[in-house]
């Protein structure tokens, strides 16, 4: 789109000295398109996003108001609120599936930023091999999430996983991890910190290299110590950095679908341990079928979602004044 | 102008004297030291421990895996390798999930540079919204519809619904990182271009484009890795014919028992190319995904 656009703009440019005179209708076309560059180049971009997006999540926000289920072709009644009324009285599979998301998101979101800002405090200073560190932690990070799954699986295993085989040389019993009732959410969320505390680093890093030296420098001649610069200087100044890093990462985390859905099969386990709202969504839509019902938790997730980031904006907007 | 200069002459002498009152207290700046170094060997052996234990056991046989005196010494085999790649087709799955990955990556970049150029430019930030609003929304409420859609249009099963489903997922990476890209060029280039007589498209393409090769390079290589990694839209959208390596294994543990030996196989042979992408790309990625983090 973009190659055509141009291209025709610089054509008609080598013929606008001679046709200055009489302007043809190349010309005309040229000094349209770069009249109208503006819309010429976003449209394209949002008119996919927005008929991707806008015409399902009309269709989405339809559905949950129907008892559709089964097919969507199916003939389905307009029943009102009544799906909103099932789920949100659901106190079995949806508001555990609320607290899952909310714990697991949670707790991964404390560790990764306070794991990562130990690292990128590391890392700040520049050292020898600071390369190879760098490449370690990139690596966690472009790995396909359901690959990271089945690696965690084999090292979660009860009977020959690493981590029971490490525990057992120091005289700890062998944990169920992965297949215990109560192990299960807290063995993923140490995975989504292997996976995504990496990121944090990488953005806080960012962040710390950006900042000037000057402040904590005159703390330095000061005669603050290292820990009182730290939580008096540099995370004042790094809390808009920290907030982005809560972000992005939370917007993420609250969307964990694929290591769940790879370690524990459909609905999150035989006990629906790991299973969070998109999981259950998930399995309401394509293993039952119950896409009235499905629409409906999805777009409560949607507005949990939206409303978290919501906040956090308000925060970061607090913070940068 | 001045002030600036003065500012970082001072800047950099204040630097340049930072070791000295280091040398006032040698003892705690050497156990800072130990405790530093012994953070980062921590650190790295957390990151890839796990990874290195993957690559083990795709060598090991069945027996070995579970045979817990075998976990570092061992006789390595290819046997798992040999299995996955020809009894599985895993060819046919990694040609696909590459043939996904670039399509739909080169596609995002036609539609997104000159959308996130537009949107830095004229500051639409609104328009910009509604582009990242894809990243924001829980793919499952939009895979229903599609799939409706799709398979009414009788393309479920084929390479174009992937491929724009991917896109979804492209695009709105592609313009979140050019537009932080577009921020950061000057204008003026721009400009005089066009007071020498260039249309303003014209010093788009002459001007602006030429200089954003590496924020292009970063998006294009990251939008590639997150389409490689994407699982979600393939489970659903993809057929036998297309099928990603994600979901193909993922579908390896369907069956009652795990084959571990040939499961981590497929587990690095999936992740191995990515992470050869991201070792060559390493500043890119890191800059990619890191984009517009420390605005304000």
């Amino acid at each position: 789109m973009s190659v055509l656009n141009t291209s025709r703009g610089d054509t008609t440019r080598g013929a606008g000295r001679s046709a200055a005179r009489t302007p043809g209708p190349r010309e005309n076309f040229s000094a349209w398109a770069n009249r109208h560059r503006k819309w010429l180049f976003a449209a394209p971009a949002m008119i996919f996003v927005g008929v991707l997006i806008i015409f399902p999540l009309a269709w989405t926000l339809y559905l949950s108001l129907t008892d559709s289920q089964g097919s969507v072709r199916a003939a389905s009644e307009f029943i009102g609120l009544e799906n909103y009324v099932t789920v949100l009285s659901d106190v079995e599979r949806f508001w555990p599936a609320v607290g899952r998301t909310l714990s697991f998101t949670g707790v991964a979101l404390v560790c990764e930023v306070v794991l990562g800002m130990g690292i990128a405090l590391l890392l700040w200073r520049p050292f020898r091999g600071e390369k190879w560190v760098r490449v370690a932690i990139l690596l966690p990070l472009v790995a396909t999430p359901v690959a990271v799954g089945m690696m965690w699986r084999l090292i979660f295993d009860p009977n020959i996983g690493f981590v029971n085989q490490l525990l057992g040389m120091i005289g700890i019993p062998p944990q169920p991890w992965l297949s215990g009732q109560d192990t299960a959410l807290g063995t993923t969320i140490f995975m989504d910190i292997w996976q995504w505390t990496p990121m944090v680093v990488l953005i806080l890093l960012a962040g710390l290299t950006s900042l000037s030296e000057e402040p904590d420098e005159a703390a330095r001649m000061d005669g603050a110590n290292a820990a009182q610069r730290f939580f008096f200087i540099t995370l004042p100044l790094m809390m808009p950095t920290v907030i982005v890093a809560i972000l992005l990462r939370g917007i993420d985390a609250l969307k964990t679908f694929d290591i769940l859905y790879a370690t524990k099969g459909k609905g999150g386990g035989s006990f629906h341990e790991v299973e969070t709202l998109n999981v259950y969504a998930y399995g309401l839509s394509f293993d039952y079928n119950q896409y009235g019902l499905s629409s409906a938790v999805l777009i409560l997730f949607f507005m949990i979602i939206i409303g978290t980031m919501w906040l956090l904006t308000m925060r970061k907007k607090a913070v940068s004044k | 102008m001045t002030v600036q200069t003065q500012d970082t002459q001072s800047r950099t002498a204040a630097t340049r004297q930072a070791p000295a009152p280091r040398r006032r207290k040698p003892l705690a700046t050497r156990a800072y030291k130990v405790f530093r170094v012994a953070a980062l060997v921590a650190v790295v052996l957390f990151l890839i421990a796990p990874l290195i234990w993957m690559l083990l056991a795709s060598f090991k046989t069945n027996v070995d895996i579970y045979d817990t005196a075998k976990s570092f010494v061992f006789t390595p085999t290819g046997e798992n390798y040999a299995n996955v790649l020809q009894r599985n087709n895993y060819f046919v799955f990694i040609f696909n999930s590459f043939w996904v990955a670039f399509v739909s990556t080169a596609l995002s970049l036609v539609l997104g540079v000159p959308a996130a150029y537009a949107m830095s430019r004229f500051t639409m930030h609104r328009s910009a919204l509604v582009v990242l609003m894809a990243r924001v929304i829980p793919g499952v409420s939009l895979l229903v519809p599609w799939y409706y859609v799709f398979s009414n249009l009788k393309m479920v099963g084929g390479f174009e619904v992937l491929i724009l489903s991917h896109m979804f997922v492209a695009l709105p990476l592609i313009v979140y990182i050019m537009m932080s890209y577009f921020d950061s060029l000057p204008l003026e280039l721009e400009e005089s271009a066009q007071v020498d007589g260039l249309t303003p498209i014209g010093a788009f393409r002459r001007i602006t484009l030429p200089l954003s090769v590496s924020g292009i390079a970063t998006a294009g290589i990251l939008s590639f890795i997150f389409s490689w990694n994407n699982f979600m839209f393939a489970l659903v959208l993809s057929g036998s014919k297309t099928k990603t390596l994600p979901v193909a294994i993922f579908d390896f543990v369907s069956y009652a028992s795990i084959d571990w030996g040939g499961l981590m196989a497929a587990a690095t042979v999936v992740t191995i190319p990515i992470m050869i992408i991201a070792l060559f790309t390493q500043k890119y990625i890191v800059s990619g995904l890191t984009a517009g983090a420390t605005k304000g």
